[in-house]
């Protein structure tokens, strides 16, 4: 996509020299820097170069977004630099090329940067044994629990022993032992026999979560993770450090003893849970949702994400979700002006039979008399089909505000995933809600005579029942059981972001898609599939039946989005200027 | 909480501090300081020296965990300390160990450092307190004893008001 307003705005690149070194016996070419854990340029190491040239050297403690810390070994490699004569000029072999002086010594790879005509060798018997040798360390009093462990499947312990392990353990003497399940927080559990020391949890809640919550007690071969005694590992970040552990020490209170993780499905996938929209990764397996992790995106959230967003997915899975598309006998029936506002008793009917019926009502709706409420949780794509209604209908429209605490990390006061979505769509001004009083105003007045929900339970934004019992048609979708969905004429069953696909733009105007990972309960239907029916029968304009056709479409409407292509969102979202 | 450092060790603590540049560094002084003082590093102790250097309070648990000669517990009226580096344990210091802890009714082979229910002795292993030459060697509180026989042992503890 070449348009400048949907490229990332990024500062010049600034041209970093680039140096040649040979890695097993390869020549490349790499950055003389490269950005560190904090993005900051720092002489490109050894295990960087190797990464570049392809060749895997095995590593527990070093993580790109962590500080260094160089304490398990297990990246040691061997090197050698250009010899020099005594005249400080390079000694050449007989064939022209520079001789090479061999390091007696390995050195850390994730620690040693590197220099010009550089060789690293990986794969030598040296390095080779040094592996062996530090993994069988490391193994002298691991339990070996790992069919009973979370991690299996995800262990870089288990992975590195099939590559560089023993068969059977050379250790007679008796294992120390240390304590295992260890509350350490709310949401953490620690053996500590599994851990390997790597340090990273504490590296990670120091520096990157601002919490210097977790040391190393005791001494030895009795080294423990720990917290200060009654001090719980409880900040928003805490269960980043179950994903950075590179074994089983560190296990999620949440997905613990739940689901080998062989058996899981990983479906692309974002937060809702505030305007961050970090990059999640749905595990799910026989239409079950187990765990999100975060999933790498550097523009975004880079590796990490926030407890409360990982967490909230239990809701999408509630018993009480709606199921069926229900008609309120109110409209079939006169209304009953003295009845009880709130409640209509619901029948169920279809899909076709309800959207029909939803279309010939609004075609007949005078200009003026509809009113939109949508949440800024629902799609680009849905926003977009609902604001045709809207245009097609003279209506009203808004959305609803959902704000709490920021923090300096990654959560954002805003709590819609998709506020910007609104606002380009035009869905909503810039200061969400203004309408709302309006719309309020307009049914009391009796002006407004049909409302349609999509997501918000109005009757707590302003709205109230009692209001609501004034319209003669009241379209609600949404996925769980309300107020506002007690009260409707038409109940759509809509679907939670991961039983659907679609995009959000995200605080900073990133527009990201997300795949759908499990089919969504009874006859609920993602709004956006089912609103192109219900857009085409009112408006009479054909849209897409796909969701990639759909996004297109809307891309090449609304101005912010134009240029973007479904395709071009790529895995990670590109950033449109808002 | 019933913790407070009486002002003139905090006046001598703050004056520890200041020869360091960093004041992180101050910190095994001031463990040693509140241990002369309370006997033991208690974890109120601890939480105290981190408020003192601002440091949190795990940073300074790391410590007191680390260095057997913190003791996080109230240890026994006598400290029995017997050295088990490699001269005193060729001398039979492991004898002498487990002969104190089975007269003291302790178990001879837990870890660290253990103190009676009375609270009267506490027996525990230590490294070399260069007497190598007169192994097995022990002290009794700030006491040495060289060439220590069960039957000195015996004596010592008797001598033990
Ligand atoms: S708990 Fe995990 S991350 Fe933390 S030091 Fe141990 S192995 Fe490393
Ligand atoms: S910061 Fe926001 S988007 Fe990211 S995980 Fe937390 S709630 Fe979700
Ligand atoms: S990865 Fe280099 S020492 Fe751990
Ligand atoms: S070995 Fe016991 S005093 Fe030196």
């Amino acid at each position: 996509m070449a348009d400048a307003t949907t490229t990332e705005v990024k500062p010049a690149p600034p041209a970093i020299e680039k140096i040649k070194v040979k890695v097993d016996g390869r020549e490349v070419e790499v950055p003389k820097l490269t950005p560190d854990w904090q993005g900051k340029l720092a002489p490109t190491t050894m295990l960087q170069a190797c990464d570049i040239a392809k060749k895997d050297v095995p590593h527990y403690c070093y993580h790109p977004k962590l500080p260094v810390a160089g304490n398990c070994r297990m990246c040691l490699v061997e090197f050698g630099t250009p010899a020099l004569g005594p005249d400080r000029k390079p000694v050449m072999n007989p064939d022209g090329t520079p001789k090479i002086a061999k390091s007696p010594r390995p050195a850390i790879g994730c620690a040693t940067p590197i220099s010009p005509g550089m060789e690293i060798y990986t794969s030598t018997p040296g390095v080779k044994q040094m592996r062996e040798g530090v993994l069988e360390s490391l193994l002298i009093n691991h339990p070996l629990d790992c069919p009973i462990c979370d991690q299996a499947g995800e262990c870089k312990l288990q992975e590195y022993s099939v590559d560089y392990g023993q068969s059977a353990s050379r250790f007679v003497e008796a294992k120390v032992h240390k304590p295992k399940a260890v509350d350490l927080g709310p949401r953490i559990m620690l053996d500590a026999e599994r851990c390997i020391l790597c340090t990273r949890c504490i590296r990670f809640t120091k520096d990157v979560a601002g919490d210097d919550a977790l040391g190393i007690v005791n001494r030895g071969s009795y080294n423990t993770i720990a917290t200060f005694p009654g001090l719980p590992f409880d900040n928003n970040y805490t269960l980043n450090t179950v994903d950075i552990c590179p074994v089983g020490a560190l296990t999620s209170k949440d997905f613990r003893f739940q689901m080998r993780v062989w058996f899981l499905k990983e479906t692309k996938s974002v937060c809702t849970s505030c305007a961050t929209g970090c990059n999640v990764l749905i595990s799910s397996r026989e239409e079950k949702i187990y765990r999100y992790t975060p999933r790498d995106n550097d523009a975004v959230n880079g590796p990490w994400m926030c407890d409360a967003g990982r967490l909230n997915y239990k809701w999408i899975q509630r018993e009480d979700r709606l199921k069926d598309v229900l008609v309120g006998q109110a409209s079939s029936l006169p209304v009953s002006k003295s009845g009880q506002a709130g409640s209509l008793p619901h029948y169920k009917s279809s899909w076709t039979a309800a959207l029909s019926e939803i279309a010939e009502k609004l075609k007949q709706a005078p200009a003026g008399s509809v009113a939109i409420v949508v949440s800024a949780c629902q799609t680009n794509e849905e926003l977009w089909l609902i604001s045709k209604l809207k245009a097609k209908l003279g209506a009203i429209s808004d959305s609803v505000e959902r704000t709490g605490d920021a923090d300096k990390l990654l959560v954002s006061a805003d709590k819609n995933p998709n506020t910007n979505g609104a606002r380009l769509t035009g869905i909503c001004f810039s200061e969400m809600g203004i309408n709302l009083p309006k719309i309020a105003d307009g049914i009391a007045s009796g002006k407004i005579k049909s409302l349609i929900v999509f997501g918000e339970d109005v009757t707590k934004h302003g709205i109230s029942a009692e209001l609501l019992g004034k319209l003669d048609t009241l379209i609600v979708s949404d996925i769980l059981p309300n107020a506002t969905t007690a009260a409707a004429h038409y109940v759509l069953p809509g679907c939670a972001h991961a039983e659907k696909r679609g995009s959000f733009t995200n605080t900073k105007g990133r527009v990201q898609k997300f795949m759908q990972a499990v089919q969504p309960p009874g006859d609920a239907r993602a709004e956006w599939d089912f609103l192109h029916d219900l857009v085409y029968n009112v408006t009479g304009k054909n849209g897409f039946l796909t969701i990639e056709g759909l996004f297109n479409e809307m891309a090449k409407d609304v101005p912010a989005f134009n240029g973007l292509t479904w395709a071009s969102l790529s895995d990670t979202g590109v950033t449109v200027k808002i | 909480m019933s913790f407070s450092v009486p002002a003139n060790l905090e006046a001598e603590i703050d004056e520890l501090i200041t020869h360091y540049p960093v004041k992180r560094s101050a910190s095994l002084m001031l463990l040693h300081a509140l241990q002369e003082h309370f006997g033991h590093i208690s974890p109120e102790a601890t939480q105290w020296v981190a408020k003192k250097l601002g440091l949190q309070p795990i940073n300074v648990h790391e410590l007191v965990t680390f260095y057997p000669m913190f003791r996080q517990s109230a240890p026994g009226k006598h400290q029995i300390k017997v050295c088990r580096t490699l001269s005193c344990a060729l001398g039979g210091s492991h004898k002498l160990h487990e002969h104190f802890c089975t007269k003291l009714g302790l178990d001879p082979h837990a870890h660290g450092l253990q103190t009676t229910k009375d609270g009267k002795f506490s027996v525990e292993f230590v490294e070399c307190l260069a007497g190598c030459g007169m192994a097995p060697v022990m002290m009794c509180n700030e006491d040495f004893f060289e060439g220590v026989s069960e039957k000195k042992a015996d004596e010592i503890l008797g001598g033990c008001k």
